[in-house]
């Protein structure tokens, strides 16, 4: 059976046009995604990680004809997503839901929370009626935690948590079947980022979601996903079972990002040592030839510049000419 | 005797809805050299003691009790006074180093104005002396680097500059509000091991605020934990991680997502943070504390229980065990 | 789920309904003494305009001859022969043609409005949220009809097709909603990025129904407060106008016929003829003033 979502080589790329070009100057690329491929089966997680930059949202969106993409986005091995028109696509984005980063910000201010959950039954359902799509948000509030008398009030009385949950309800109120999460509790407090994965997990365990998590740091999609995906500069960098990707990092990046999160254990932080990243992000619009990661690489020799990496592993993707676990040389 | 002493700080917002208290009798004190963390959430206080201290608050905002600083009473202290102290002895750096940069300026005259302004150095001494301190906070090629604008630095390298600056006047103590929050964990690694790196150099006080719990364990060597404009608890660094006596710093340790241990699972603490124009009685932690009993309606003292320890909960350490 | 019974816990303490957005601003709006000033101006203008006909002993074509001729004398303000603001020049009832006159301001400056706030925050939004090319030529063609002198446009309007009040709206209308298209545009550009817009795009929403249920609504407080500054504009249109001679025909008037008479008539002695109206005019253009003041104070709570 072929996978939910099945990406080959999906690319984004924007035209940049500067200001003072005339209307005919062919206008420069950002390949702000390039050449991801991933297959997530139902009920599973990917997660996803890379710092700011690294083309993680825009690769979610380019999923989902946000932003425009090439390549292939298959959905149950049927139907490729890149290649449908806007009303063909319809039907598709209420199985392939969203939750987004600011909680407050991913709710009209103007609107009520039952409002706001109610849109896109409203959009994808509209036969039915008010008492049946009131019921039915209220439902959706309590599975998520929230008090269904709540249901007249505003997103600006909510705390960040609560307005997390309220996206969460919005998304899942027309049973999607994918939820793509973009840094889902990166602007939530410690105590209640756990809540809101724990609530995720629980969604995605009673209904068989699979999910696409995207964070900044390896620290939180440890506990979510069943596969991590590192993207540096738009490229995948490395793609795994998690299970092999944090106790056997491959890729020098993972391995840098890896060790630079902080560990809240005094004796184990200060005993540390760190891989260094070298330098500066280089510019998306001029990436280094090669291998990408080349230019802050404690590993990189000659043949990074000349050649592409690409994966050997099926399983243990590694994009990188010269894997292996940490040397002892490469600490500082 | 000790180069920041608060007694019994407490700040008050005039806010829409009645007055907001945002800290309630803080108190703590911080030696030379010594490095202090301040760790709370969002609305813990952890931002406004610190403001306080600088004399920064919000034009509604209203103290009481008392910031010592080498001596000198400076909460309520005069704008001269305060200028003073601010420009030779007290640094801050923010979380966002944009807004403390004027972006039509380029950095070199920033940072020489520092000099000329207070110290009364010459432009070129100044500019040297600049190009230094960059160095210093290892931007690389600083000396032409110091003629960019704000806009042309990443982040991180911002960031740096902000350090640079607030080292200037060689301060007696620095006072670093969430200043790896909006970098990429590879740049906080490097920020965070550079600030260790120059508290040890210049041997100034640091006190670090942050929500990372992370970040306090390699950098401090004493934590107070705020919630709800409260000290939780207080304590040496290895202890607290170790042993946290209270129910919040237990919590909290046991929320944060963990990338060293294989099967650590993150433990939500449940409940929503305290409003604060509407905060519940007693205990701010107690509507969302597993060991609360009916005598956490009254705020318990923050009392000494160990060498250098002090905790503000009524259970005893034992019970939160079980 | 703990959570859930904590959830239970906070809530129990709130009311069941919400304080939205805009019960907050009216909160915030109605402690603002000069707008409550100025909203009390207005409505005492507007009472003026509506009920002052019922106090008037005259009415606005009725000639006083007992007064006529030696206006400068007799035509003064005075309670006994009900000429409570005098007579003009003629010997017509003052207090009556400044009801009169403050009606066509005001319908002038709220018809004005009205029209450019519709036409201008759909043409403004949609050009918005559409961008790329669409935008492009949309704004261009506002940019073209700005270029184009209004004041001489609505004065030939006026020659061609002759003074009547319908052609003053028309041609208010007109020129009143480009500027607001071009306000509301930036405003959504913005809006256009926001997360909740992004939100009801990914999950399939269609552009006018995204338009008119998350951008429009968003938009309003800035409407609101272009509104409040965009009626006085509108009488002072429509007042040069009438100054100029080509406003509304006789024996209608407006304030800035008035105002053009009495000021005409100054030599000879008769103040009211000046200061009635431009009294008129005065609490209008504060009271516009002072509450579109409160109204962006009142919904941009950040900018205090």
């Amino acid at each position: 059976m072929s996978p939910l979502l099945c990406v080959r080589d999906l690319s984004v790329t924007f035209d940049i046009t500067r200001a003072g070009d005339m209307p005919w100057t062919a206008p420069r690329q950002l390949h702000a995604v390039k050449d991801v491929s991933f297959d997530l089966e139902a009920g599973q997680t990917l997660g996803v990680v890379g710092e700011s930059g690294s083309g993680k949202s825009t690769m979610a969106r380019g999923l989902i004809q946000m932003v425009p993409a090439k390549g292939s986005v298959m959905w149950r091995g049927e139907t490729n997503l890149l290649s449908l028109s806007p009303r063909r696509m319809k039907p598709y984005r209420s199985e392939i839901q969203m939750v987004f980063q600011d909680p407050l910000a991913s709710l009209n201010p103007r609107m009520t929370l039952g409002q706001i959950i109610s849109e896109p039954l409203r959009t994808h359902h509209p036969e039915v009626s008010a008492s049946e799509r009131r019921k039915r948000v209220a439902q959706m509030m309590e599975r998520v935690g929230l008090l269904p008398q709540m249901i007249n009030r505003y997103p600006h009385e909510f705390s960040g948590g609560q307005c997390q949950r309220i996206g969460i309800a919005r998304a899942l109120i027309v049973e999607p079947k994918l939820l793509i999460c973009d840094e889902p509790v990166s602007a939530l407090d410690v105590s209640i980022q756990a809540q809101v994965i724990e609530l995720l997990k629980e969604l995605q365990r009673d209904l068989g979601l699979a999910m696409i998590f995207i964070a900044h740091d390896l620290s939180v999609v440890k506990n979510i996903s069943h596969d991590v995906m590192v993207l540096y500069l738009g490229r995948v960098m490395e793609n795994a079972p998690k299970s092999a990707l944090y106790a056997a990092p491959q890729h020098p990046y993972t391995q840098a990002l890896l060790s630079a999160v902080p560990l809240p254990d005094p004796a184990a932080e200060r005993a540390k040592k760190m891989i260094p990243l070298i330098g500066d992000l280089p510019s998306p619009m001029a990436p280094p030839s090669g291998c990408v990661f080349r230019t802050r690489c404690v590993r990189a020799a000659d043949d990074c510049a000349r050649i592409l990496p690409l994966p050997k592993d099926p399983v243990h993707r590694v994009a990188c000419l010269h894997p292996g676990p940490v040397r002892a040389s490469e600490l500082t | 005797m000790s180069l920041l002493q608060i007694k019994d700080l407490s700040v008050t917002f005039e806010g829409d809805d009645g007055p907001v208290h945002a800290v309630n009798n803080l108190s703590l004190s911080i030696d030379k050299g010594q490095t202090l963390g301040i760790v709370g959430e969002s609305g813990s206080g952890k931002s406004q003691t610190a403001f306080s201290i600088m004399g920064l608050l919000a034009k509604n905002g209203r103290t009481s009790g008392s910031v010592l600083f080498d001596g000198q009473e400076i909460l309520g202290a005069p704008a001269k006074v305060l200028n003073k102290i601010r420009a030779e002895r007290i640094a801050m750096i923010f979380q966002d180093p944009m807004t403390s940069l004027n972006p039509y300026m380029r950095i070199s005259d920033q940072m020489t104005e520092v000099l000329t302004l207070h110290h009364g150095m010459s432009k070129r001494d100044a500019l040297v002396e600049c190009t230094r301190m960059l160095d210093a906070v290892k931007i690389p090629a600083a000396k032409e680097r110091i003629r960019l604008y704000p806009h042309e630095f990443s982040g991180g390298m911002r960031q740096r500059v902000m350090i640079a600056m607030s080292l200037l006047c060689k301060p007696d103590l620095l006072i670093a509000d969430e200043p790896t929050t909006a970098l990429d964990v590879t740049v906080q690694a490097q920020i965070m091991g550079l600030l260790s790196e120059l508290q040890r150099d210049f041997g100034m006080a640091t006190i670090l605020i942050t929500h990372d719990l992370g970040v306090v364990a390699g950098f401090c060597e004493r934590v107070l934990v705020m919630y709800g404009g409260r000290v939780m608890e207080e304590a040496p660094t290895d202890p607290l991680f170790a042993t946290p006596s209270h129910p919040y710093t237990r919590g909290l340790l046991a929320a944060v997502p963990r990338v060293d241990d294989e099967d650590a699972v993150m433990k939500a603490i449940p409940g929503n943070p305290p409003n604060m124009s509407d905060p519940p009685e007693g205990c701010p932690f107690r509507p969302r504390c597993t060991y609360a009993v009916d005598s956490c309606h009254t705020m318990p003292p923050l009392e000494p229980f160990a060498e250098n320890r002090a905790r503000a909960c009524r259970r005893p350490i034992e019970e939160l065990s079980a | 789920m703990v959570s859930t019974t904590e959830n239970t816990v906070a809530a129990q303490a709130l009311p069941a309904k919400g304080r939205s957005p805009w019960a907050d601003a009216r909160r915030r709006f109605f402690r603002n003494k000069a707008a409550m000033m100025g909203l009390v101006i207005l409505i005492g203008v507007a009472l003026f305009a509506i009920f002052g006909n019922y106090a008037a002993q005259w009415s606005n074509e009725e000639l006083d001859y007992n007064v006529m001729g030696q206006v400068a004398e007799l035509g003064g303000p005075s309670l006994a022969n009900g000429h409570y603001f005098g007579t003009d020049d003629l010997g017509r009832d003052l207090f009556a043609r400044t009801v009169q006159g403050t009606q066509i301001s005001l319908a002038v400056g709220v018809v004005g409005a009205l029209i450019a706030c519709i036409v201008g925050t759909l043409y403004g939004a949609t050009a918005g949220y559409v961008g790329g090319r669409i935008d492009g030529l949309m704004m261009r063609l506002v940019d073209i009809l700005m270029a184009v002198p209004y004041m001489f446009v609505l004065i030939l309007l006026l020659v061609m097709y002759g003074r009547s009040i319908t052609i003053l709206f028309v041609g208010i209308g007109l020129i009143s909603w480009m500027e607001m298209s071009r306000i509301v545009r930036g405003q959504t550009l913005s809006l256009k990025g926001r997360e909740y817009v992004e939100a009801a795009r990914a999950t399939g929403v269609s552009a006018p129904v995204i338009i008119l249920r998350h951008i429009v609504p968003n938009l309003l407080g800035v409407i609101a407060v272009y509104i409040t500054l965009l009626v006085p504009l509108m009488v002072l249109t429509e007042s040069f106008i009438s100054f100029l001679g080509l406003g509304v025909q006789e024996p209608m008037t407006s304030l800035g016929a008035l105002i053009s008479e009495g000021a005409g008539t100054i030599a000879y002695g008769t103040t009211w003829q000046l200061g009635f109206p431009l009294l008129f005019f005065c609490l209008t253009l504060f009271g516009f003033f002072f509450v579109g003041d409160g109204l962006r104070d009142a919904l941009d709570p950040k900018d205090r």
